[in-house]
């Protein structure tokens, strides 16, 4: 555990309590450990099987899923922390982790927040305080007006002093929220009164400042370290400027193309900032820096940053076993100069999100996960295993992959061939998306900036093309592979091993067996006629195109993989078939392909053969939900029935369009009678 | 050889097809499976299907193809246990009953109940074919015997499930109506004792096929069937979860021993055998071709050689192979006869690997006494119960015939290669002995026979026993279950043994003339 003994003021850490979840629960554990230092977790119900929770010494729960009755609910976790008898609080990021109140309360219950002392959050969350503060530490900052005077007159007088274009911004604002950018004097006031609109609902203040716009402008954070005896140290920048709906996604440490001279400059600035509000423990100065690599001085995180792994890969050190050494009273464990930066790191953070429908956030199982194997160069910082959910209550990052090499370039290949290796399946994830944006030809240049994505939206998000008919062979292989192995393994529990039966061979007397496979390609059906030959081959048919498929399964970690040669080229992809989908992943490309889903599996109800709904037993109608024409998804209700005093819903057995509606409500129905008729699919479809 | 099987294949694979295109059209354009595409959905995804007599019917009603019958037979595993398949193919005919066709159906059933088989019917037939009616109806392995087969292995515990995918006319109506479980396809499949023509013309009522014995009919209100599917794949589906349903555990009652591919290629079978039936060939070179490992544990080498015996395992089960190197003498049935009664005390199977000319004859084999020796294994080969498997690799000729275990044996699967002959005697021989008759009829009349005569007499008895003991002459007629690709023999022995072996041991008896 930590001890300081040397030094006034110093406390012993044996227990911690992490306010948190997910990821950063599990990281701050792991330096625990490793420190000897027990943990305990807070939870919320819908984490009662998450990682953080299994992975801690002691956990609590707090409450149900909501955030604000769990996560957020500071009494309830001052609570845990007194039943464990934890002697900090770790907050990680989010949730309480810049909350000043949950600080003070720490500080009332004798118990260490690891953190910045309250005044300093306090200080640094209001944008307009921080830039006053900063701006008379001499921190170079953007030109704006930050004062009380909120009349349209004033600000606009100053939008004109700083110069068009301007950024309008909410003073408590964040994440995007209650921003506008005013391009000219003509549209400023529309833009103001949206940007109040809109911080009035979010934060409940409508004060704005008016900054300078800097156009395609890099963020470039700088990791900056305080202790309780005065020093702090710069641990070098990160850049994070390729965002989407304003929120970081890959990040790298150093910033490309920054040269030393740049580099102390910004870390100096940062230094200075946080000594201007006695800073303690980790936190982030960021800056906003033009394509001149002029940076202004843009805000400070009082916490430990999503992307603080890159700055820990490039100089070697563990940021929350700093974090808990300052708290513990010690002095930060190295000198300014005694700093090493070796090499590149990047951090690609995967979320359950649609790329492809405006990184809508998802949630959802995940029914199949497999990473790239960790090592000391590649971190997976996550909080979810295979089989664990998605949560829709809670932020969708599913993990961070972290790389390093001696160089930038050696370190994106490294991330590329990572992410290749990150497979995903039961939800949405922005994998490829960071696959085709860490291979983009300016990205691999470094030449990054806040608007890379909008910029280069065309060649981001290609068109889908339909699946190469190689692969859907090979699609179709790792199926008929699949099914032997289920042949096999049953055979292999029964008595009777060695029956040609149970081959699965495909043989026939005297004739090939050709056997019709449909597979989806997105929405198309492939047709392919399969032949399966003496020798185990099989001769596959797409069109009028022929393909001689063979290979094999096996299994390499926890993963399964299909070697398959395809007219005589070999290839190896990882193979999981969930649910009616086959997926292929390889560093060629990642494939999905359906597998029809049989009429008698989606149309197929206990009551719904003809075609409709029918009455489970005689009673009288109730309430009629739909009318003729409607469209209803499976399951949904249709009517109520009371019937032998019960109520009874009658749901949709299929997906469909009411044709007609048999009942009224109140009349009498037959057991068996129709209450509703869909329209016939087939005669729709033809 | 290699000419012949290959003629074997195109020749099947022409019978694969069914009826014709336009018959094919008809039947898919109704959202019907094809009744292959049936049996291969119906059967565990890419298992084998050992189908039976490809060939019945073949040339057999003068212009009128029937190709398979009309009607597709095999053993398939499904949801993992071995079933009798019988599936009527609609784009021949209808799926009408031939003659042919009832006893392909028959023969079928046969099997299952000497197997242990439960039976799957796949029904898509317009019942008896009327202008034959007067071959399928009235005697007793006629069309009626399907149903009474049902009822008898209903009885003896082999389930019985229909799946009604078409029409089910008449006597049909009770194949799904005997069986003890039945699928029925919504609007493709229909059940009645007489259709809406029949019902016109005997009560005047009209209504149309559907409300007559549709599936809405037959699961709603008849109960005649017990499960409604939506289609063709919906109803195959049904039936492997009945399958499913059989709680029934295949008791092998052999010892297993891992299975291993012999030392040497199949298909040099080819060149071993060659197509002239004339030149002869060692059956062991055949046996190493056919057994695990190549490795054949023979049983009296030295005596009787004309009669190979010995042990062996084919995908580990174990068989008692016997077949044939020459003519059999009295040492070779004697041989044979002891070799049979080791393997029914045994339990172990037997396959007669038949290539046989018959009895050596003369006086000093009658005076041997080879008619009683002889005698000897007719009777061990009647009298075994251990399963057992015939393949006619050959000539099989005369007494040879029952001796190695013949079609009146009840062998339970006979196939035969397509090089094979099979006739009372040779073609020419028999001609040689028509001709000796003629010329001592014409001596006793003091005429000769000349020459020419002699060889116009022969001429057509040696072409018809050239075309009657053709093996599709005998696979059209369902002399045996099959034509097959010499280099199939491994397997399809072992998928027959591992059918037979669903049927529980039975003890042999042996009767009085065995010693």
């Amino acid at each position: 555990f930590v001890k300081c003994a040397s030094t006034t003021g110093s406390h012993i850490i044996k227990k911690i309590l992490i306010a948190n979840r997910g990821e950063i629960a599990c990281r701050v554990m792991r330096t625990a450990r490793k420190m000897g230092v027990k943990s305990v977790a807070v939870y919320s119900e819908a984490d009662r099987n998450s990682l953080h929770v299994a992975m801690a010494d002691e956990a609590y729960c707090i409450g149900p899923a909501p955030s604000q009755q769990s996560y957020l609910a500071m009494e309830k976790i001052m609570q845990v922390a007194r039943v464990s008898a934890a002697q900090a609080v770790h907050p990680g990021y989010g949730f309480l982790s810049e909350n000043t109140e949950f600080a003070e309360l720490c500080k009332q219950e004798g118990i260490i927040f690891i953190g910045p002392p309250s005044s300093a959050i306090r200080d640094m969350g209001i944008k307009s305080t921080s830039k006053a503060i900063m701006s008379a530490a001499g921190v170079p900052v953007v030109e704006g007006y930050h004062g009380e005077d909120q009349s349209d007159e004033c600000l606009k007088e100053h939008a004109k002093r700083i110069g068009y274009p301007v950024m309008i911004k909410a003073v408590r604002g964040g994440g995007g929220k209650g921003m506008r950018i005013a391009h000219s004097e003509k549209e400023f006031l529309d833009q103001l009164e949206s940007a109040r609109r809109e911080a009035k609902k979010s934060f409940n203040d409508d004060a704005m400042l008016i900054e300078k716009f800097v156009d395609n402008p890099r963020h470039v954070e700088v990791q900056v370290f305080g202790d309780q005896h005065g020093n702090a140290v710069y641990l070098f920048e990160r850049d994070c400027s390729v965002q989407r709906r304003h929120q970081k996604i890959i990040e790298e440490a150093p910033g490309p193309g920054i040269n030393p001279e740049v580099r102390k400059r910004l870390g100096e600035a940062a230094v200075k900032a946080a000594k201007a509000v006695n800073y303690v423990g980790a936190g982030t100065v960021e800056f906003i820096m033009d394509s001149q690599h002029n940076f202004y001085f843009m805000e400070m995180n009082t916490r430990l940053q999503v992307e603080h792994p890159v700055t820990e890969m490039i100089t070697g050190t563990d940021l929350v076993e700093w974090q808990l050494r300052v708290a513990a009273g010690e002095k930060i464990p190295l000198m300014q100069e005694e700093i090493p930066l070796r090499g590149h790191a990047f951090e690609a953070r995967i979320y359950a999100e649609d790329p492809d429908n405006n990184f809508m956030p998802g949630a959802g199982p995940l029914l199949h996960l497999s990473t790239p194997p960790p090592d000391s160069f590649t971190r997976i910082e996550t909080g979810v295993r295979q089989g664990d959910e998605v949560s829709v209550h809670y932020d969708p990052m599913i993990a961070k992959l972290v790389v390093w090499a001696e160089n930038r370039q050696a370190a994106l290949r490294k991330l590329q061939c990572s992410l290749h290796q990150y497979n995903i399946v039961g939800l949405n994830t922005n994998i490829d998306f960071l696959l085709s944006l860490s291979g983009h030809p300016q990205f691999e240049a470094g030449n990054v900036h806040t608007n890379f994505i909008p910029q280069h939206h065309d060649e981001l998000f290609p068109a889908k093309k339909a699946t190469p008919h190689e692969v859907v062979c090979q699609a179709a292989l790792g199926l008929i592979l699949k099914e032997k192995m289920v042949t096999d393994a049953f055979r292999d529990q029964s008595g009777d091993k060695f029956s040609p039966f149970a081959s699965s061979s495909g043989r026939r007397i005297n004739i090939l067996y050709t056997r019709k496979l449909s597979l989806l390609d997105g929405e198309n059906i492939v047709d392919i006629t399969v032949n399966y030959n003496q020798e185990g081959s099989y001769s596959m048919q797409i069109k009028d195109k022929m393909f001689l498929i063979s290979g094999d399964i096996f299994n390499e970690g926890d993963s399964v993989y299909l070697r398959s040669s395809v007219n005589g080229t070999v290839c190896k992809s990882k193979l999981v078939i969930l649910d009616n989908t086959i997926y292929l992943f390889s560093p060629e490309g990642n494939a999905q392909i359906g597998l029809p889903v049989p009429k008698y599996l989606s149309a197929m109800s206990s009551v719904g053969m003809q075609g409709g709904a029918v009455a489970p037993m005689t009673g009288t109608i109730e309430k009629v939900f739909v009318k003729a024409g409607d469209k209803v998804q499976i399951g949904d209700p249709l009517m109520v029935m009371i019937a032998m005093k019960m109520e009874h819903t009658i749901r949709a057995p299929k997906a469909g369009v009411i044709k007609k509606v048999n009942f009224q409500e109140g009349e009498q129905a037959n057991r068996h009678a129709s209450l509703v008729e869909f329209v016939d699919e087939g005669s729709e479809s033809k | 050889m290699k000419a012949l099987v290959n003629e074997l294949k195109e020749q099947a694979e022409k019978i694969k097809l069914g009826g014709g295109e336009k018959a094919r059209k008809l039947h898919t354009s109704r959202g019907k499976l094809l009744p292959r595409e049936r049996i291969d959905r119906l059967i565990d995804p890419g298992s084998p299907f050992l189908e039976f007599s490809q060939f019945a019917g073949y040339q057999l009603y003068g212009k009128e193809e029937v190709p398979a019958g009309g009607i597709i037979t095999g053993i398939g595993r499904v949801s993992g246990v071995e079933c009798l398949i019988v599936a009527n193919d609609a784009t021949v005919k209808g799926g009408t009953y031939y003659p042919i066709t009832a006893k392909k159906h028959l023969r079928a059933q046969e099997i299952a109940m000497q197997n242990h088989l439960p039976c799957l019917y796949l029904v898509d037939s317009g019942g008896a074919n009327l202008p034959r009616q007067a071959e399928v109806f009235a005697d007793r392995d006629h069309f009626g015997r399907i149903f009474y087969n049902q009822a008898v292995m209903s009885s003896q515990g082999i389930p019985q499930i229909a799946v009604v995918m078409g029409s089910c006319t008449g006597g049909g109506a009770y194949v799904p109506a005997m069986a003890d479980e039945s699928i029925i396809v919504g609007k493709q499949g229909t059940i009645f004792l007489g259709g809406p023509p029949l019902v016109k013309a005997a009560t005047g009522e009209e209504v149309s096929a559907e409300d007559l014995g549709g599936a809405d009919l037959h699961c709603r209100k008849s109960g005649v069937t017990d499960h409604y599917a939506l289609d063709d794949s919906h109803a195959l589906h049904l039936a492997r979860k009945a399958v499913r349903n059989l709680n029934r555990q295949k008791k092998v009652d052999v010892t297993i021993e891992p299975s291993e591919e012999p030392l040497f290629p199949a298909d040099e079978i080819y060149g071993i055998v060659g197509h002239q039936l004339k030149r002869n060939f060692d059956v062991k070179e055949v046996i190493a071709r056919i057994v695990d490992g190549s490795k054949f544990d023979e049983f009296k080498a030295l005596y009787g050689d004309t009669l190979i015996t010995g042990f062996a395992r084919i995908f580990g089960y174990p068989v008692g192979i016997i077949g044939n190197n020459g003519v059999l003498f009295s040492e070779s049935a004697k041989k044979g006869t002891h070799f049979i009664q080791l393997c029914c005390q045994r339990n172990i199977p037997l396959v007669f690997l038949q290539n046989i000319t018959g009895f050596m004859v003369g006086r000093e084999y009658e005076a041997g006494g080879i008619a009683k020796d002889g005698a000897k294994m007719v009777t061990a080969v009647a009298c075994a119960s251990v399963p057992k498997i015939t393949v006619i690799i050959g000539g099989s000729y005369g007494a040879g015939n029952y001796g190695m275990c013949g079609r009146s044996y009840s062998p339970r699967f006979l196939y035969m290669w397509p090089n094979a002959r099979i006739s009372v005697m040779g073609g020419e021989q028999a001609a040689t002995v028509l001709a000796t008759i003629a010329k001592d009829q014409k001596a006793r009349e003091g005429k000769q026979l000349s020459e020419a005569d002699e060889a116009a007499l022969k001429e057509p008895i040696i072409r018809r026993f050239e075309e009657e003991g053709n093996p599709y002459y005998s696979s059209a007629r369902l002399w045996d279950d099959g034509i097959i690709d010499p280099a199939d023999t491994r397997l399809v022995l072992g998928l027959s043994i591992s059918a037979a072996l669903n049927a529980p041991t039975k003890k042999t008896s042996h009767c009085a003339l065995v010693f």
